[in-house]
């Protein structure tokens, strides 16, 4: 009987093809060298950047680690509050990066950094409407993901839990339904804490995870990069095999057709 | 010429481009990574050399950092 070989089950955003289903976030790296080691040990080829004032103390660039890389950018719109803000920002990522894809946040709170579900909507949309490709970062919410899917975005990004957190896949449920519903791909975006959260984002169907805090901040990121990686390689190998029903009682794996009389 | 460059009051010479600005923050030639809004306008790379800056104009210069 085949294996399904994870080299062959390429993922398609938007016409683009990846080998890889772990997206790198870059935040959190104490240093570039840092990222770049742990970039190459994730395997990623699609890794999220994000743009600020000029920093005068800034050394070294992160556009030029990530071209060495050769992985692709996808621009983020991190610190956005409002949809104004949103689409100037992802306008701004598209002349700085040459890029015309967009992770889109619009964040509604600073305590838990959740998404402003309105706001997403109003700046995916007109992002859409100016010919980016949007992945939007959203709540856990079956029907915002479907709205978001319905004007065009080419990805949905539900969050397991707030960014940075690491808690993990808090509404299982939820996440089960939108990658039930939708016909983009799905991808879990924020609270993967350790691998075990990506292998179960993966068994649930997800077409991919995006991470950065969980290896950017672990105590060893490279040792973190290659674990969280096996993990999504696993989740998805055991949401490809079909995994059994869970029973409330025991089913015997020895028959007990031949069993001796003593 | 008083401009608002990222946030801080600035004085830039009469006539000034946003490539002056980009000297000003001592990023002449700025590549890739680096992007510009004028009055929340995105201001295009092959623009920078020709777009001249008004009194009071608010100019943003932003650049690739770690995130998401």
């Amino acid at each position: 009987m085949a294996v399904t070989d994870t080299n062959t089950d390429a993922l398609t955003i938007a016409g683009k093809t990846l080998s890889s289903r772990l997206l790198l976030g870059t935040g959190g790296f104490r240093s570039l060298d840092a990222l770049a080691g742990a970039l190459t040990v994730s395997g990623s080829e699609l890794v999220t950047v994000a743009l600020r004032r000029i920093d005068p103390g800034q050394h070294g660039s992160i556009v030029d680690v990530l071209d060495t890389a050769g992985v692709q950018l996808l621009p983020n719109t991190a610190g956005c509050f409002t949809a104004r803000d949103a689409v100037l920002t992802a306008k701004m990522a598209r002349e700085a990066f040459e890029t015309n894809w967009v992770k889109l946040e619009v964040i509604g709170d600073e305590r838990t950094l959740l998404p402003d579900a309105v706001a997403l909507l109003e700046a995916a949309e007109e992002l859409v409407d100016d010919g980016f490709i949007v992945l939007p970062y959203t709540n856990d919410d079956p029907i915002l993901a479907r709205r978001l899917e319905d004007v065009g975005c080419a990805a949905v990004m539900p969050l397991g839990s707030p960014i940075g957190s690491g808690m993990g896949l808090l509404n299982t449920y939820n996440l089960r339904l939108i990658r039930e519903r939708a016909g983009v791909p799905v991808i879990l975006d924020a609270g993967v804490g350790t691998a075990s959260d990506a292998a179960l984002a993966m068994e649930l169907g997800f077409d991919a995870v995006l991470c950065a805090t969980a290896v950017s901040r672990a105590e060893e990121p490279e040792t973190m990069a290659r674990a969280i990686r096996l993990g999504v390689e696993a989740g998805r190998l055991a949401y490809r095999a079909g995994r059994i029903p869970r029973r409330l009682y025991a089913q015997a794996s020895t028959p007990e057709e031949g069993f001796p009389e003593y | 010429m008083n401009v608002v460059l990222n946030g801080e009051p600035t004085t830039l010479a009469d006539g000034a481009t946003v490539e002056s600005a980009l000297v000003a923050l001592d990023l002449p030639g700025a590549g890739r990574g680096v992007a510009v809004a004028v009055d929340a306008e995105v201001v295009p790379r092959g623009q920078w050399a020709k777009t001249e800056l008004h009194e009071g104009a608010r100019v943003e210069i932003l650049r690739a950092i770690q995130g998401g």
